[in-house]
């Protein structure tokens, strides 16, 4: 643009408008490559139709969703979704649990005493270092036998108000399974705190040591250091970290199905061995997991956007 | 000669086996503006930290204000409220924007109310001129700006002297006399200031006091005058050739 150029010698160039922005990052080679990937896909779909011929039958998977109840005629939710409910209540419970023990371990890990750092080390070592199944077995029948019965949650359940026990059955369904449940949970949770525990020894460590020096030379106290300056920061570098290892944690309560925790997955399997309809069962099965995961990795990933903001 | 506001005597620090501190003796009386200076590693860095306990020492007495500092949480937390200290990084909170960053220490530690801390926080951004970033955050500042900013923090909290530790260091030449205006102009306000710094046109134009510190030791202290035209050590001598 010859108008643009000064007149005069030393003079700043005017600022002009930026020139459009490139179209979609998308050419001929991209939609070969998808034309390629799309054809690999079919052709693998249709040797496998080929190589083991399976007859889809869904219909008799669907009263396990839902049920008409035989004696007043009303819809209920059958296997499946009572399954479902007892998944997402481990969930919850189970993140806020493994939370609650990863904070706390995860600043074991990094205090100047040794004695609860060593804990805390242990503690991570050995749940990370066996394979989860082990885990599971082990805790739940050599370590958990030890102190579940003498809780006795049922029986003091049971001497709990009508109301006050409609309110937990919603939350930790039925009374009569609730020591299953609280087994299935602890155990969950003690399993995926230990990876939470190092994520936010990870996000300790990753807040400059400078942080704390400046609240501490402000006269501010050990602990409003911690709370006010160095956790807030550990914890918003570690939110995507966090994320990830709660969608794990989710699909890893399938685990527990193997100490018949009626969840889901324990659920599916009843459900496959009563209908003879393996695949379909499996399908069904995976399609919500993902459902749940991916609700919660949107949720979760709209978070991480609001915090990355205000930085 | 009235008491001296801080008092060191007989410094002695070591990291594991490395000598940092070799017995110090200094004394700052109330309103002075001491500059230390030194080549990297000489110790003055340690040397500030030791002082608001940010380091603690092994051996010797520091006395603030008459008062022996001991091995002691509670009195180290009171003693920093009384001593500012800016970094040569800035460190201010991240998480937290300007206003905050000053308004959060006086609301803990001073228990002052939220009103009460924005007021003086607004007051101290405008000291050093720069109350239209307050609501900020420290990444959108340049280094200058975050400078001034953790000066503005510091000075919320009244303190009754300011360490500076090389608080020009990690700005690009454009910014630093921007910070040293300010610190000037604390200066000339009457605030007891120690400076860690290798700015010579600072120390010669707002120090009372300059000191030399090399391997651990204090090699010398004079008044800027003196120890600018005629330093007594053939150490400072070098050292002075290398940066002026």
């Amino acid at each position: 643009m010859r108008e643009n150029i000064p007149d005069q010698p030393g003079s700043l160039i005017a600022p002009r408008p930026a020139p459009p922005e490139r179209k979609l990052p998308w050419g001929r080679l991209d939609a070969f490559w998808l034309l390629l990937i799309a054809a690999l896909l079919a052709a693998g779909a249709l040797r496998a139709q080929g190589a083991f011929s399976y007859e889809w039958n869904w219909s008799s998977v669907w009263p396990y969703i839902i049920k008409t109840d035989p004696k007043t005629g009303q819809w209920a939710p059958n296997l499946l979704v009572q399954g479902l409910l007892t998944t997402l209540r481990l969930a919850l419970w189970g993140m806020a649990l493994a939370l609650a023990i990863g904070l706390l371990m995860g600043w074991m890990r990094n205090h100047p005493r040794l004695l609860l750092r060593l804990i805390s080390a242990s503690y991570v070592m050995t749940v990370r270092n066996i394979p989860p199944v082990v885990f599971v077995f082990v805790f739940v029948y050599f370590i958990a036998s030890q102190f579940m019965p003498s809780l006795a949650l049922d029986q003091r359940l049971s001497e709990l108000p009508a109301s006050a026990q409609e309110v937990l059955a919603v939350l930790f369904g039925p009374a009569a399974l609730i020591n299953n449940f609280f087994l299935g949970l602890v155990c969950l949770s003690v399993f995926s705190g230990a990876y939470v525990t190092e994520i936010v020894r990870a996000g300790l460590q990753a807040v400059p040591p400078g942080q704390a020096e400046a609240a501490r030379s402000l006269g501010m106290s050990e602990g409003d250091s911690l709370r006010f300056v160095v956790w807030p920061q550990a914890l918003r570098q570690v939110l995507p970290a966090l994320s990830g290892q709660f969608i794990q944690l989710i699909k890893d309560s399938s685990l527990v199905s193997l100490v018949s925790i009626q969840e889901l997955t324990f659920m599916a399997q009843d459900v496959q061995v009563s209908t003879q309809r393996v695949f379909e069962v499996f399908v069904l099965t995976a399609a919500v997991y993902f459902c749940i995961c991916f609700v919660l990795s949107q949720s979760l990933a709209y978070l991480e956007r609001r915090h990355a903001r205000a930085r | 000669m009235s008491q001296a506001l801080i008092q060191i005597e007989g410094l002695n620090k070591w990291f594991g086996q490395h000598h940092v501190l070799r017995d110090i003796h200094l004394s700052v009386q109330a309103g002075q503006k001491v500059v230390i200076c030194g080549p990297s590693g000489s110790g003055k860095s340690t040397l500030i930290r030791c002082l608001n306990q940010l380091e603690l020492h092994q051996e010797g007495s520091i006395r603030f204000e008459g008062r022996l500092i001991e091995d002691d949480a509670a009195q180290r937390q009171q003693l920093r409220r009384q001593m500012g200290m800016v970094f040569q990084q800035f460190n201010l909170f991240g998480h937290l924007s300007v206003l905050q960053n000053c308004v959060l220490p006086q609301m803990r530690v001073l228990g002052l109310s939220q009103a009460q801390a924005r007021e003086r926080a607004m007051q101290l951004l405008e000291r050093v001129r720069i109350p239209e970033q307050a609501d900020k955050f420290p990444a959108q500042l340049s280094g200058g700006q975050q400078q001034r900013v953790a000066i503005a923090r510091s000075l919320c909290m009244q303190p009754k002297v300011m360490l500076f530790d090389e608080p020009t260091s990690a700005l690009d030449p454009e910014m630093i006399k921007e910070v040293l205006d300010v610190m000037t102009e604390l200066a000339e306000s009457g605030m007891t200031m120690l400076c860690v710094t290798h700015e010579m046109g600072f120390a010669r134009r707002v120090a009372d006091s300059v000191v030399f510190m090399d391997q651990g030791c204090l090699v010398e202290q004079a008044a800027p005058e003196e120890f600018f035209s005629k330093p007594r050590s053939a150490r400072t001598r070098d050292f002075l050739a290398k940066i002026l």
